[in-house]
């Protein structure tokens, strides 16, 4: 044990989480425990989570909003109990304003299909621009392009820095007057940056565009406001913040998803409907057409329950400092760059890096056969990769179960590794 | 240990000292990708009537997929077109097996260095890896054909 290792405060019970997720406890290649650096990409799921998933088929079992025999209304009751949940963990003054999607993608796709097919003010057209980043998961870039493409607007972003921080020094002429809609990631999921959001957000509110943000890496490991963020639509997913994979999250302010057009038609979001029009439901309902993914709401339900049990501050403050302890132990390693922040400051817990000229396939095949997940190539951000001059890196991970003894292992097989290929 | 099935000396010998890497006068180019890890490759083919007469190169990739093209390369330059379409599907047959073929005799004489691919193939994530250049080359060949640079 380091004498950095000692030092580290702010750690949570890992032995005793550990002990709620059957899958940390597996092994690989003859005997070695797995090492699991790959939360960003999805996170394990609790005992916890995989009973609700289990009880709720077992005993619950119906589709929702329709039947009305027992077992109908306790799916129901537990499909929308689970919204509440939800609600309530993101601080979010209506419950009717939280959408089920099945992912992250989905979420911001439905933002960009709303205001593609939305009337003034929200349309977007020719005549007006849509803001991202260079940081984002692909996820946040092709669906405006997509919207750019079919609406003629014109699409523009921030660069990177080459430290790993959105540049903003040209925020009045990237941000203007045209602007609809600002789309950007809280957390980017290759360089682990954390973004200022604030300053973003001022300028939009100036110029009176929408801000929709990618919380996919914020919401499994911080307090996520979405009253204190400020912005219109907040996205993310319940398979990185250890639910189960099929279900994610759309947040909007009530006022927009009232103003604005429903994008998969279907049953459940309708009122009325007629061989010549239809009506359609309130929102959220008015968004989810078709039967929803109710299992997998109530599994992230049990999440959300989960996570506030221990509480999102404290899950956020063990992060910080295997962050912090991972950074130092890292930058140990001969030949390696950290691809981002090279500070805890300001990051989360995913950290990117080349090892010299090592391909990122060869670093994380070497470090599979010790036991050690980690995630290799461009993370479906290609324009980091870009920026960076690089074809992919190394990610490393970390969650609420993440060890400091993990950080020693991930850095003792980099040195294999370099043994290996040197 | 497992490891050195998918990573034969043949392969790391080829990876360090890569045969005809660079990229030389062509009949047609290509350009193709590993979408899941940005793996890259341009490759260019020059045919002279029949025979291959270069298969030159430029890219970026693992120790994988950078081995594989400059085998590529030594194993179908000079050689007959048909010659060298048999070894691209013995090439395939391996890489496509998942570690259930071994490879005998008649098969390493066609493939002589290739045959070091055939732990990669237990491997599902390396096995594009291993293919993309061949892919590039098959693909080029096509596109050299239909332009009417060979007989």
């Amino acid at each position: 044990m380091t004498d950095a290792r000692q030092g580290l405060s702010g750690l949570l019970d890992t032995e005793a989480i550990r002990k709620d997720f059957p899958l940390l406890d597996r092994t690989v290649h003859d005997g070695k425990k797995i090492v699991y650096l790959d939360s960003a990409a999805t996170s394990q799921k609790p005992r916890q989570v995989l009973d609700a998933l289990n009880t709720y088929y077992e005993r619950h079992n119906a589709n929702v909003h329709r039947g009305v025999y027992t077992v109908a209304e306790e799916a129901t009751a537990l499909y929308e109990g689970a919204r509440d949940k939800v609600a309530a963990f993101i601080n979010a003054p209506s419950r009717d304003e939280v959408i089920f999607t099945k992912n992250a993608s989905e979420s911001l796709n439905l933002v960009a299909n709303m205001l593609g097919w939305a009337d003034e003010p929200y349309r977007v057209d020719r005549e007006t621009e849509i803001v991202t980043t260079e940081m984002e998961h692909h996820s946040n870039i092709v669906p405006w392009q997509l919207l750019a493409q079919r609406t003629g607007a014109k699409l523009k972003w921030f660069g990177i820095t080459d430290d790993g921080r959105l540049d903003l020094s040209n925020i009045d002429e990237i941000i203007t007057e045209k602007t609809k809609i600002v789309s950007f990631t809280l957390v980017s999921n290759i360089l682990g940056t954390v973004n200022p959001v604030e300053r973003i957000i001022r300028r939009a509110q100036q110029v009176g565009a929408l801000v929709c943000i990618d919380a996919s890496q914020a919401a499994p490991h911080m307090v996520l406001d979405v009253q204190a963020l400020q912005a219109d639509f907040v996205a993310f997913t319940g398979h990185k913040m250890v639910g189960p994979t099929g279900i994610g999250v759309l947040w909007g302010r009530q006022e927009l998803l009232e103003d604005l057009p429903p994008f998969l038609g279907g049953g459940e979001m309708i009122e009325t409907v007629s061989m010549h029009s239809s009506t359609y439901a309130p929102a959220p309902h008015k968004f989810e057409a078709g039967t929803p993914p109710i299992a997998q709401a109530v599994g992230l339900g049990a999440a959300v329950d989960y996570l506030s049990a221990i509480g999102m501050e404290k899950i956020h403050q063990h992060e910080k400092a295997i962050t912090e302890y991972a950074v130092q132990r890292l930058l140990e390693v001969p030949d390696l760059r950290i691809i981002g922040p090279a500070t805890a400051e300001d990051r989360g817990a995913a950290i990117s890096f080349t090892l010299g000229d090592i391909h990122p396939h060869d670093v994380g095949q070497v470090l599979d056969e010790q036991g050690i997940a980690v995630r290799v190539g461009h993370h479906c951000a290609r324009p980091v990769c870009l920026r960076y001059g690089i074809p992919a890196t190394t990610r490393a991970s970390f969650y609420l179960y993440s060890t400091p003894a993990e950080v020693d292992a991930l850095v003792d097989g980099l040195e294999h590794v370099r043994n290996f290929f040197g | 240990m497992k490891l050195d099935s998918m990573y034969q000396e043949v392969i790391l010998d080829h990876y360090k000292h890569p045969h005809g890497r660079g990229l030389r006068d062509g009949d047609a180019e290509v350009h193709h990708v590993n979408p899941t890890c940005g793996d890259e490759i341009t490759l260019r083919v020059k045919y002279d009537g029949e025979t291959v007469a270069d298969v030159s190169y430029d890219g970026q990739g693992c120790s994988i997929s950078q081995a594989s093209a400059s085998v590529l390369n030594e194993l179908l330059v000079g050689k007959e077109l048909s010659q060298a379409r048999r070894i691209q599907d013995a090439f395939l047959e391996l890489m496509q097996s998942k570690g259930q073929l071994e490879p005998d005799e008649a098969m390493e004489e066609v493939l002589e260095d290739a045959v070091a691919f055939a732990g990669v193939s237990k491997y599902p994530a390396r096995v594009k890896c291993a293919l993309l250049s061949w892919m590039a080359w098959k693909d080029a060949t096509a596109k050299a054909l239909s332009e009417g640079k060979t007989a």
